[in-house]
């Protein structure tokens, strides 16, 4: 379980003008300006959730999960994961959580990741019977079998990713911080990915919290999302909701078998997107029968696709709101769109 | 105690990987090496300075037994660990390290021990031109001094890994700790007996270097293997090892926690 309540994390941070006079002045007088990178989140995750946590660049999600792992000490709040302070770094915690970050590596550079797997052993003390186990289901879900024993310098981004992820579950954590874990990686790899954190996730009832630049992820992962920025919390609450809420229209794609006059397109409703005789409308979820009806009969459509708005139009909208109320001086919109 | 007995039963498996890492890194190791060969241009030049008669007490095979001497304990006991745990807060892998439950020190006392043998195939044939060589002549005999220089070396080298591990950690609070580093091998070089023996220095140096933990990383040892030292002698050098050994152990652990905090604070 994790509990943050009102935490916040400043920053005081170096502040220089350009220009040789603003370096030679910062010699005898620094000026120093306080960054909040995280002002006052308060959310509580159940043991067994996969949580997507979203924000823009620079909006504290690296730093939150920093906090979480116990790497950053936080300015005020508290904060709980697995019924320990996280900061104090207490055996019994490192043992229960994971911090995986994309761009970092915790694999030894110039020897196979084999050897990282048998420090980790040692060192997280685990024992060999449960070792060898683990890491046989690890080699199979994640297909590592042919990279165990190549020097981590000569693995891919997707395969040190892949092994990233098995060292950092060797100890069979129950919390799992997962820090862009799909950054830089191919369409097939992300999925092999998320598959593979989703079946860790019910198999061992792990609490996930995961942020993604990738959408994608989130959507096939998380029922639930936090979204942040500027460091303060504008949604917590079901992903499905939150789609329903803020764009409640259906995207409806299909594909023409033979030129349709443009009104009769019109008439289903608003065009979004238009290549060719590939068509994206936006429709009313409760004209969708009837549009589909239409579609599929008059119409004669060659393929057809109903989905819900993309994640990244709503989190554009959400956050370009975030941004209005920050520049108008009021609140942040935590109870407009919390659930 | 249960942390203690947890290091324990890993210090194999570490010790083994530690040997891994030293043979993948065998390149570097030995520009390493090479790098720490400056005792023999100071011992051409100093022979041909006592080829005639000896300079300040110091024959020619004396100075060959000295610097030779010297070349060991450096190849033994000599570290580079600043330069990995600097690299690593600047590079933010440490944060890796700090989730584990392992202390960082412990890590890289473990992998620096495993090359230990390692460096065993430089120092042994130094070793063996020493005992051969004219130097052979200028070495104790005295056993009480022969069976205390295996205790004096690995002093000297938790001296000198402290004292380094404690230099890297200035990364937590300065971008550039490694110019540190330069102001430390000028003080290193002039006050452990590496450039120079320590008797051979002007009082006003030699007066702080007898005291301060430079002497004690270097010159212990090669004092232990071609001087003839008095029972009291040898009790406060190695006494005086052992204080500093704990003492920059302390140090180090103290740096290494403040730094963290300041990581904790500001982000790493």
């Amino acid at each position: 379980m994790i509990r943050a309540r009102d935490l916040k994390k400043h920053f005081k941070v170096h502040k220089r003008p350009p220009g040789f006079v603003s370096a030679m002045k910062s010699l005898v007088h620094r000026k120093y300006e306080v960054v909040k990178a995280i002002d006052g989140v308060t959310f509580t995750i159940e043991r067994g959730e996969r949580v997507g946590f979203l924000g823009p660049n620079g909006a504290g999600k690296t730093t939150t999960l920093k906090v979480l792992a116990g790497l950053l000490h936080p300015t005020s709040g508290d904060v709980e994961v697995e019924g320990a302070v996280p900061f104090r770094r207490q055996t019994k915690f490192l043992e229960a959580i994971t911090l995986v970050m994309g761009q970092k590596s915790q694999l030894i550079w110039d020897l196979p990741p084999s050897e990282t797997y048998a420090m980790n052993r040692a060192v997280f003390d685990v024992p060999h019977a449960e070792f060898k186990q683990t890491l046989s289901e690890l080699t199979e879900l994640l297909d590592l079998g042919p990279l165990l024993d190549k020097p981590t310098r000569q693995l891919s981004l997707g395969e040190r990713m892949k092994c990233e992820l098995a060292a950092a579950l060797l100890h069979r954590p129950t919390t799992l911080f997962l820090d862009e874990p799909t950054i830089g990686l191919d369409v097939a790899m992300q999925v092999a990915i998320r598959d593979f954190v989703r079946s860790y996730n019910q198999k061992h009832d792990a609490t996930v919290l995961l942020t993604s630049h990738y959408m994608d992820d989130v959507v096939a992962l998380c029922p639930r999302i936090i979204v942040i920025d500027a460091g303060v919390l504008i949604h917590d609450g079901d992903l499905r909701q939150l789609i329903k809420t803020m764009d409640p229209d259906k995207r409806v794609t299909f594909t023409l078998t033979e030129a349709v006059a443009d009104d009769e397109i019109t008439r289903l409703g608003s065009v979004l997107l238009r290549d060719g005789q590939r068509i994206t409308i936006k429709v009313p979820e409760r004209e969708i029968p009837a549009v589909v009806g239409q579609l599929l009969g008059p119409l004669k459509v060659a393929d057809l696709a109903i989905e819900d708005p993309p994640l990244e139009e709503i989190l554009r909208v959400m956050f370009g709101k975030s941004r209005e109320a920050r520049d108008s001086g009021e609140v942040p919109p935590s109870e407009a769109t919390g659930s | 105690m249960s942390a203690v007995s947890r290091t324990l039963r890993a210090l194999p498996t570490l010790l083994r990987v530690g040997v891994a890492e030293t043979v993948a890194y065998r390149g570097e190791f030995l520009v390493w090496i090479l790098t720490t060969t400056l005792p023999l241009v100071m011992l051409g030049l100093w022979s041909s300075v006592a080829a005639e008669e000896p300079f300040a007490g110091y024959t020619a095979a004396g100075f060959t037994a000295y610097y030779l001497s010297n070349l060991i304990v450096r190849n033994l006991t000599g570290s580079w660990v600043a330069w990995q745990v600097s690299e690593e807060i600047r590079l933010g892998s440490m944060s890796m390290r700090l989730l584990r439950p392992l202390h960082p020190m412990v890590a890289f006392a473990t992998s620096h021990l495993a090359a230990v043998p390692f460096r065993s195939v430089v120092a042994l044939p130094i070793a063996l031109i020493l005992l051969l060589s004219s130097g052979a002549s200028a070495l104790t005999t005295e056993p009480l001094q022969l069976a205390l220089l295996v205790p004096s070396l690995v002093l000297a080298w938790m001296i000198t890994f402290t004292t380094m591990f404690m230099l890297g950690c200035f990364a937590f609070f300065m971008t550039k700790s490694m110019s540190l580093l330069n102001l430390y091998f000028l003080l290193f070089s002039l006050l452990s007996g590496y450039l120079l023996p320590i008797p051979l220095l002007p009082w006003w140096i030699r007066a702080p270097a007898e005291v301060l933990p430079f002497r004690f990383m270097l010159s212990a040892p090669i004092e232990l293997m071609t001087r003839s030292l008095s029972g009291r002698q040898l009790a406060e050098l190695l006494a005086g090892q052992l204080a500093w050994a704990l003492a920059m152990l302390v140090i180090a652990l103290w740096v290494f926690r403040r730094g963290v905090r300041r990581f904790e604070a500001v982000g790493g």
